[in-house]
């Protein structure tokens, strides 16, 4: 059977990507926040995963405001990176798992959560760099990569709570599945940060620091949190941080704290990092 | 017939992207999409006002575009994620962007975020549990 070996969080903002392209991770603005990273890519390299399930939002490349799936799964061989338009290197294509994207399909809408399939998906910076943040000193992807793409950016969006919901249903859809495979749950999105109108600038290193402790701890008390909430206090591009507790429902009320990184300013951004593990694994 | 109205409204300074916001910059933000693809830029840069009217924009919207007006565009419904599509390939970084919208200099801007991460070190070495390098 599939089991979860554990969940990451991160930051998913072009500018990391473009940072690793012209290989800054050294300099002094970004090297406390890349090196902060090497612990999570020690645990990778340890637990061994085969599939990485991504949880997103896309930002307009994929998805366009014709069509906007408040949950979207990919359900695909490949998945392919492409031009969004903001001067970001296009990197390698993904390998998928179309039987494995199936089955979770099947049994999220068998739990009540009608999330819409996707054969064709093009991933943007909030899938790829994760990705790329974990495994760019490898010659190859070593995982199968499976995106699960969160509306954050028209609303109505999903509650804090919903996506807390899915991440129980994504738990179980997982675990129900015959092959023996480790998958690792990717968080991605957040921290605080408002990148439009006056109050652009945004960073609220209170209220993300909370927002750690409730993600390892009290997930209630995000999952309780209105969208307005979160945005006045995380900003409306830092409402992002709703993605984590996707992850956070796959796991035990227990978890184990592997790693807890934080970090700001990156560009306009709080970055948090939080690895973790089921406490009873 | 009336937009419903929402708790997020009232927080200054902030323009949630929404139903409302959505539906009357739909061709505003189909026009920023387009930026994905290089021969529309580039076919935008050859000649601005033309390329505004193939997507419907209003006089209004159009004149914001044209001038590399960030905020009225804002204010008129462009989506900040399409926004960054005109702005990033054409020289704006999100700090230029958000200077503008605050009516500051860049450096002022980034100024005020690299504030946000002073005293940070010794702030989690007190909280406890974060990696410290």
């Amino acid at each position: 059977m599939a089991r979860i070996v554990g969940g990451v969080t991160t930051s998913h903002i072009p500018a990391i990507g473009n940072a690793m392209t012209e290989r800054l991770e050294g300099t002094p603005y970004w090297k406390r926040f890349f090196d902060g990273y090497e612990p999570v890519k020690a645990w990778l390299a340890e637990v061994n995963p085969d599939v990485a399930v991504v949880v997103y939002n896309d930002h307009g490349l994929n998805f366009f405001l014709n069509n906007i799936p408040t949950f979207a799964l990919g359900c695909a061989d490949r998945y392919d990176n492409a031009d969004e338009g903001w001067g970001l290197k296009t990197l390698a294509s993904f390998e998928g798992d179309a039987q494995f994207s199936w089955h979770i399909a099947e049994s999220l809408i068998e739990q009540q959560i009608d999330i819409a399939t996707c054969q064709e998906m093009l991933v943007d910076h909030g899938f790829v760099v994760p990705m790329a943040l974990m495994w760019r000193h490898l010659p190859k992807w070593p995982v199968k990569a499976i995106p699960l793409a969160v509306n954050t950016v028209q609303h109505p969006i999903p509650t804090a709570r919903r996506c807390y919901t899915l991440g129980k249903a994504l738990r179980k859809a997982i675990e129900s599945y015959p092959e023996d495979l480790k998958v690792v749950i990717f968080g991605t999105g957040g921290m605080s940060h408002q990148l439009q109108g006056e109050r652009a600038g945004l960073i609220n290193v209170d209220y993300d620091l909370k927002t750690m402790d409730s993600v390892i701890e009290d997930p209630e008390w995000l999952a309780s949190q209105s969208t307005a909430e979160i945005i006045e206090n995380a900003g409306t591009e830092g409402v992002e941080v709703i993605m984590w507790l996707v992850m956070r429902g796959a796991l035990d009320d227990r978890v184990n704290v592997v790693h807890k990184h934080y970090h700001t300013p990156i560009s306009n951004t709080g970055a948090g990092v939080l690895v973790l593990e089921n406490a009873h694994a | 017939m009336a937009w419903r109205k929402h708790e997020y409204d009232e927080i200054p300074g902030t323009y949630v992207f929404d139903g409302k916001t959505a539906h009357r910059a739909y061709g505003l933000n189909k026009l920023l999409f387009s930026f994905n693809n290089e021969a529309n830029r580039a076919e935008f840069a050859r000649d601005k006002a033309a390329y505004a009217d193939k997507y419907g924009l209003t006089p209004e919207q159009k004149k914001a575009l044209l001038e590399d007006d960030f905020l009225t565009l804002l204010r008129l419904g462009a989506n900040i994620y399409y926004l960054a599509k005109l702005a990033v390939p054409r020289g704006f970084s999100v700090q230029d962007a958000g200077a503008a919208f605050q009516g500051i200099t860049t450096e002022e801007f980034k100024a005020a975020l690299m504030a946000k991460g002073q005293g940070l070190v010794e702030r989690l070495e007190r909280r406890g549990g974060y990696w410290n390098g």
